[in-house]
C-alpha cells in the first residue's frame, strides 16, 4: 500500500515509516548536493543561521538539469548519498527529517538517524525525465553561483518514493536482496 | 586527402551531445525490455516499468533521459586521409559547449579537481583520438556520468591469477558497487595491455551495443558466464532486490606484458548513452 506524506514531515512522521514502504510526498522539499552540504555544515560550525528553515525538511540530493522553457524544472533524478555521508548526521541533529537519494548510507548517518527519527527515501535513479513531472514549481533559495547544485526549493506533488533506510535503520538493500534470493531457492 | 572543416566537427559534436542525452539507443531500449519480460520479482518490475516509462518521456519531449548529462567523452575514429582545416581540438570542445548550453544539458565539469570551480559550460571534453585507414571521421559522444563512474575499479592481477582472477575481480567489483550506480547496468571490462589501456578498453566497450555478440567465441562466452553471475547476485534494479542486476557484459582485450594482467571494470548505468556520426 502506498502512503501519502505532506510536508512539513516531523520526527513522528518519520518514526511510522518502514523500509520497503512506497510513498508519495506532496508538498516543500529542497535540493542539496555535494557542495551546498559542505556549505551548509559550515555554517552549523560557524553557529550562522541556515539559508532554508532545517527543522523537519526533507532534502532532495539531486542536480537537475536546466528547465527548458515551459517546464518548471529539467530533468531531476537521485544523486547517489554515500558523497553526503560527511554531511548528513548535523543536518539531521539540526532538524533534518527526510533525505531523498539513492545508494548506499554510512553506519554514523544511520546511527543520527536512529538517535533522531529520520528517513532515508529513494527515488529511482536515472529517471530524471520522470521525476521531474512531479515538480511543479522550482526556485533557487541560496548559492546561485553553485548552478546545478545550488539549493532549491521544490514544490512537489505526488511524488514517488520507497523507504530504503527507516528510523530503527532497517535497510531495504539488505533485506530486498534477502528476499529474493530466498524467492529463488524457495 | 580530404578536407573536413572544424566547424562541421563542432556542429556534429553539439547535435550528439543533445541527441546521447534524450534518447537511448535501440539496442539498450530493447534489452531492458526484455529483461523486464523474464524479471520474476515484483519489486524489481516496477523500478523497471520505471525505467521504460523514463526513457519514452524522454523520447517524447527531447529532455534528458537523466539529470546527470555527465562528462562528454568523445571517440574519433580519424582517417589517415582526412585532413581537418581549423582547430580540431577546439572544434569538440566548442561543440560540446554549444550541446550543453542549447541543449538544456546539466553543466557538471569543474577546472580543477582540488578547487572545484563549475566551468560553466560543460568543456572540457575528454577526448579519444584513433587513427584508422581511410578519408571519413566518425565521431562517438558517450555522455559518462559519475554515479556509475565512481564505482569503477582496475586491479593489476598476476599471470597466475588467471580467468578466474578476472571474473573473482568483475564480480567482486559489481557486488561492491551494489545500489550505488543505479542498476541494471552495463558492465565494460578492459584486460590485458597497460595499466591505462585496461581502463580505457573498458570505457570503450562500453560502446558496443549491447544485443551484439563478441568477435571472439572465448571472449563471447565469458561474457555470457559473467552476465549470469552478476545476475545470480539478486543485487536486482536500484539494489531493491530481483534479477535484472546488469543488462550486458561488454569485453576488450588486447595483448599484455609477460609479468602482468590488468583488469579495469567501468560500471555504466542503465543510461547507457552515446550516439556516432560518420562524416
Amino acid at each position: 500500500m502506498t502512503k501519502r506524506i505532506t510536508t512539513p514531515f516531523t520526527r513522528e512522521d518519520a518514526r511510522t515509516l518502514k523500509a520497503g514502504d512506497t510513498c508519495l510526498i506532496t508538498g516543500v522539499i529542497y535540493t542539496a548536493r555535494d557542495a551546498a552540504h559542505k556549505r551548509l555544515c559550515e555554517l552549523l560550525s560557524a553557529g550562522k543561521p541556515l539559508p532554508m528553515e532545517m527543522e523537519n525538511a526533507i532534502i532532495y540530493f539531486v542536480g537537475p538539469t536546466p528547465a527548458k522553457p515551459g517546464q518548471a524544472i529539467g530533468s531531476a533524478g537521485p544523486t547517489t548519498a554515500y558523497r553526503m555521508d560527511a554531511y548528513s548526521p548535523a543536518l539531521i541533529a539540526a532538524g533534518q527529517t527526510g533525505m531523498i537519494g539513492k545508494g548506499k548510507r554510512s553506519k554514523e548517518v544511520i546511527d543520527a538517524m536512529k538517535q533522531h527519527g529520520a528517513v532515508y527515501f529513494g527515488a529511482t535513479g536515472g529517471c530524471g525525465a520522470l521525476l521531474s513531472k512531479c515538480i511543479k514549481k522550482a526556485e533557487i533559495v541560496a548559492y546561485e553561483d553553485l548552478g546545478a547544485e545550488a539549493i532549491r526549493r521544490m514544490e512537489v506533488e505526488d511524488f514517488p518514493v520507497v523507504v530504503i533506510i527507516d528510523s530503527e535503520g532497517n535497510n531495504l538493500y539488505e533485506t530486498g536482496r534477502e528476499e529474493y534470493l530466498a524467492s529463488r531457492r524457495g | 586527402m580530404r578536407i573536413i572543416q572544424a566547424e562541421k566537427i563542432t556542429d556534429t559534436v553539439r547535435r550528439l551531445c543533445i541527441e546521447a542525452n534524450c534518447h537511448l539507443t535501440q539496442d539498450l531500449k530493447d534489452r531492458i525490455c526484455d529483461c523486464r519480460k523474464c524479471e520474476p520479482f515484483p519489486v524489481a518490475q516496477g523500478i523497471l516499468d520505471q525505467i521504460i516509462e523514463n526513457y519514452e518521456i524522454a523520447d517524447q519531449n527531447n529532455v534528458p533521459v537523466c539529470q546527470d548529462t555527465g562528462m562528454a567523452c568523445v571517440f574519433l575514429d580519424i582517417g589517415q586521409d582526412v585532413h581537418v582545416e581549423g582547430n580540431l581540438e577546439e572544434a569538440i570542445h566548442e561543440g560540446v559547449r554549444r550541446g550543453y548550453t542549447e541543449g538544456y544539458l546539466r553543466k557538471s565539469v569543474v577546472r580543477d579537481p582540488l578547487d572545484r570551480v563549475n566551468t560553466g559550460d560543460n568543456a572540457p571534453a575528454m577526448i579519444y583520438y584513433n587513427i584508422v585507414p581511410g578519408d571519413q571521421l566518425k565521431i562517438t559522444v558517450a555522455p559518462k556520468g559519475f554515479g556509475s563512474e565512481n564505482m569503477s575499479r582496475i586491479a593489476m592481477l598476476k599471470p597466475s591469477d588467471g580467468i578466474e582472477g578476472v571474473k573473482a575481480f568483475v564480480i567482486k567489483t559489481v557486488e561492491e558497487a551494489g545500489p550505488n550506480p543505479c542498476p541494471p547496468i552495463v558492465v565494460g571490462v578492459g584486460i590485458g595491455g597497460t595499466f591505462d589501456k585496461a581502463a580505457y578498453m573498458a570505457k570503450k566497450a562500453l560502446l558496443r551495443p549491447v544485443d551484439s555478440v563478441h568477435t571472439d567465441p572465448f571472449y563471447a562466452a565469458l561474457e555470457n558466464e559473467l552476465l549470469e553471475k552478476i545476475n545470480a547476485l539478486g543485487i536486482g534494479p536500484q539494489g531493491f532486490g530481483g534479477m535484472t542486476t546488469a543488462l550486458a557484459v561488454n569485453i576488450e582485450k588486447c595483448p599484455t606484458h609477460i609479468a602482468g594482467l590488468p583488469v579495469a571494470v567501468n560500471i555504466n548505468c542503465h543510461v547507457t548513452r552515446h550516439q556516432s556520426e560518420v562524416i
